[in-house]
């Protein structure tokens, strides 16, 4: 089950993240399309940690070193440029992950073939706004180029094999995902008149960090905050 | 909860058109030459009638400054009104209340999506309204200057403030203005179910816990006066109800909504297990409802003011996003402008980008919902 714990923090953490811009958007739109993609990986979330638990206790109750996320995605928002930087590189990710699994016949296809449909429109969204952002203004694209830039080193981490979908059944090849991933980001950034971060895409010891529950500083500050009012209040039910 | 919430938002993107589209059924369409008597006789005559006036049909300046006035008001209060709220999204006690917290905030971000829509339709802008509202020229509604200090303000929220709203809205769905009157169906489907959360999110506190029970006392005690002010003044010291009333944008006085909301109220706390702060509540046989205590109007007028706990934070929040976000802004608008097809389109850069934004969104909604 380490699969659907991998997978589900993901989209929880993001879902959280993306929940903090919540009266902070820079235009009503996003107000509606921001609440939208995190409704989505919220939803995605309780599917997939109900597999392998009770969703609150494994939300709420969990240290900061069981959470199995990529380090990507607990990355602060940012400004605008940095959080559609992070939405890029992992709704590209999850997209192309969720289509294969659904093509697959693993115990996620049904889940991944039903996830698939909204996590287009989540790449979508942030391919329009890379586009926008990178070929706008001096200023927007000084602010693309440098989110791009600083998230760069945790895509590395995307591309260790996830337990459980690291086997020929899972239908997942792992090198051909980081292939087509680096392809898709690449196509997007350069139509976007910005360039491909030239830096390694993973820190020294940071390459599967976050899958083995190695986090980053603001990490535990965010779960503090998301975990204080449950467990202030032992047993209770909501 | 992701999916009904998206539905909504499809519904919203393209209601927008139909408020915007839907002119000319009634009073002196198309008659630009008549004198201004026929044109203030045909429009009397549409409003006593109780037909509807679209944005292409002739009004007085006045109807239409009270309209704007209004809508800007309302839509303002939608976006004001994200805030106490999403002060508690990334702390929500599970993630089921987590995702209706969400999908309500975004709700209101809907509506004011379609309420400045609407308001545009009498030949104002976003833009222009939002600037009014940060320059301090628009109000909101005064009871988003009261903080959440728990996780029960959340839920008393929801079963008071949207009640009450509720209350107050209901006849603005026979509204005499067509675009505010439509949109206004569609918005308190909505808040009715905020309604619904609310109390069931109280509910669920009030048989938890001995602290969850004291939690959600706590949170009725401070928003109960203050939900009942959202009604207005007193009708003898209001000061644009007469008119509003003749021109059927109103069509209950202040006094008479309150009144009906304690009436709601008073059996929906004995279910919930909680009690009004208000030692006076008693049925009047007489009147056939509940007499309640005096309302204190002092606080009301210092809130009014901008004295209330939260005048500053509210509007600062609002500024500081809406100067922060200008640079994105501006990017869509240049990116638009450089992309945009040969011709010449009637649009601005700016809004072809928010509504290319708002499509992609709808064309989502639909496929997931």
């Amino acid at each position: 089950m380490s699969a659907a714990l991998a997978l589900g923090d993901d989209a929880l953490v993001l879902s959280h993240r993306l929940g903090e811009w919540a009266g902070h958007a820079p235009v009503l739109e996003e107000e509606v399309a921001l609440a939208n993609i995190a409704l989505d990986l919220l939803g995605q979330a309780r599917v997939l940690l109900s597999l392998v638990g009770d969703e609150d206790e494994l939300a709420y109750l969990r240290e900061e070193r069981a959470f199995r996320n990529l380090q990507l995605v607990e990355q602060p928002n940012g400004d605008f440029a940095h959080t559609i930087a992070r939405q890029l590189y992992f709704s590209v990710y999850q997209h192309l992950l969720y289509e294969r699994l659904a093509a697959g016949d693993g115990e996620f296809a049904g889940l991944a073939a039903k996830a698939v449909k909204e996590v287009a429109y989540h790449r979508d969204h942030a391919e329009q706004w890379v586009l926008r952002l990178g070929d706008g203004t001096e200023e927007s694209h000084g602010r693309m180029q440098s989110g791009l830039d600083t998230l760069w080193r945790f895509t590395g981490e995307m591309f260790q094999p996830v337990e459980g979908l690291d086997s020929p059944e899972s239908g997942v090849d792992w090198q051909v995902l980081e292939s087509s991933w680096l392809a898709a980001v690449t196509d997007v950034v350069e139509r976007a008149t910005l360039t491909v971060p030239a830096g390694p895409r993973s820190g020294g010891w940071a390459a599967g960090a976050g899958r083995q529950g190695l986090h980053t500083e603001p990490f535990g500050r965010m779960i503090a905050e998301m975990q204080h009012l449950h467990r202030s209040h032992p047993g209770a039910s909501w | 909860m992701a999916a009904v919430t998206a539905h909504q938002t499809t519904q919203k993107t393209l209601g927008t058109a139909n408020a915007a589209g839907g002119a000319g059924s009634t009073a002196a369409a198309g008659e630009t030459d008549a004198p201004a008597a026929d044109h203030l006789a045909a429009f009397d005559a549409a409003v006593a009638a109780d037909e509807r006036i679209e944005p292409r049909d002739w009004m007085p300046d006045a109807y239409r400054a009270t309209l704007i006035r209004q809508m800007a008001q309302h839509a303002h209060s939608e976006i004001i009104g994200m805030q106490p709220e999403a002060n508690w999204i990334t702390r929500a006690p599970s993630l089921r209340r987590k995702a209706i917290l969400m999908a309500k905030v975004q709700d209101e971000a809907g509506h004011g999506l379609y309420l400045y829509s609407a308001a545009e339709t009498l030949g104002t802008s976003r833009e222009e309204l939002l600037d009014k509202l940060h320059a301090g020229r628009q109000r909101y509604s005064s009871i988003f200057n009261y903080p959440t200090l728990t996780w029960a303000d959340v839920g008393a929220i929801g079963w008071l403030v949207d009640g009450a709203a509720i209350t107050n809205q209901v006849p603005l769905c026979r509204c005499s203005y067509g675009p505010y009157a439509r949109a206004m169906v569609r918005i308190c489907k909505e808040e009715s179910f905020h309604q619904r959360q609310g109390y069931e999110l109280l509910l669920a506190l009030s048989r938890g816990t001995e602290a969850q029970h004291a939690m959600a006392q706590d949170a009725v005690n401070r928003w109960w006066w203050p939900s009942l002010m959202m009604f207005g003044p007193p009708d003898d010291a209001s000061s644009h109800s007469e008119q509003s009333m003749a021109w059927k944008i109103k069509r209950h006085s202040n006094d008479e909504l309150r009144r009906r909301f304690v009436d709601i109220c008073v059996p929906q706390a004995e279910a919930l297990g909680l009690e009004l702060p208000d030692p006076d509540i008693r049925w009047n046989e007489e009147l056939g409802g509940h007499d309640f205590g005096a309302i204190d109007w002092s606080e009301f007028q210092e809130v009014l003011k901008g004295n209330g706990p939260c005048n500053d934070q509210r509007i600062s929040q609002r500024r500081r996003a809406h100067e922060e976000g200008a640079w994105v802004r501006d990017a869509a608008a240049a990116y638009a402008a450089k992309h945009a097809p040969a011709q010449t389109s009637p649009r601005t850069p700016a809004s072809a980008s928010a509504s290319a934004q708002t499509s992609a969104s709808a064309q989502h909604v639909e496929e997931t919902a």
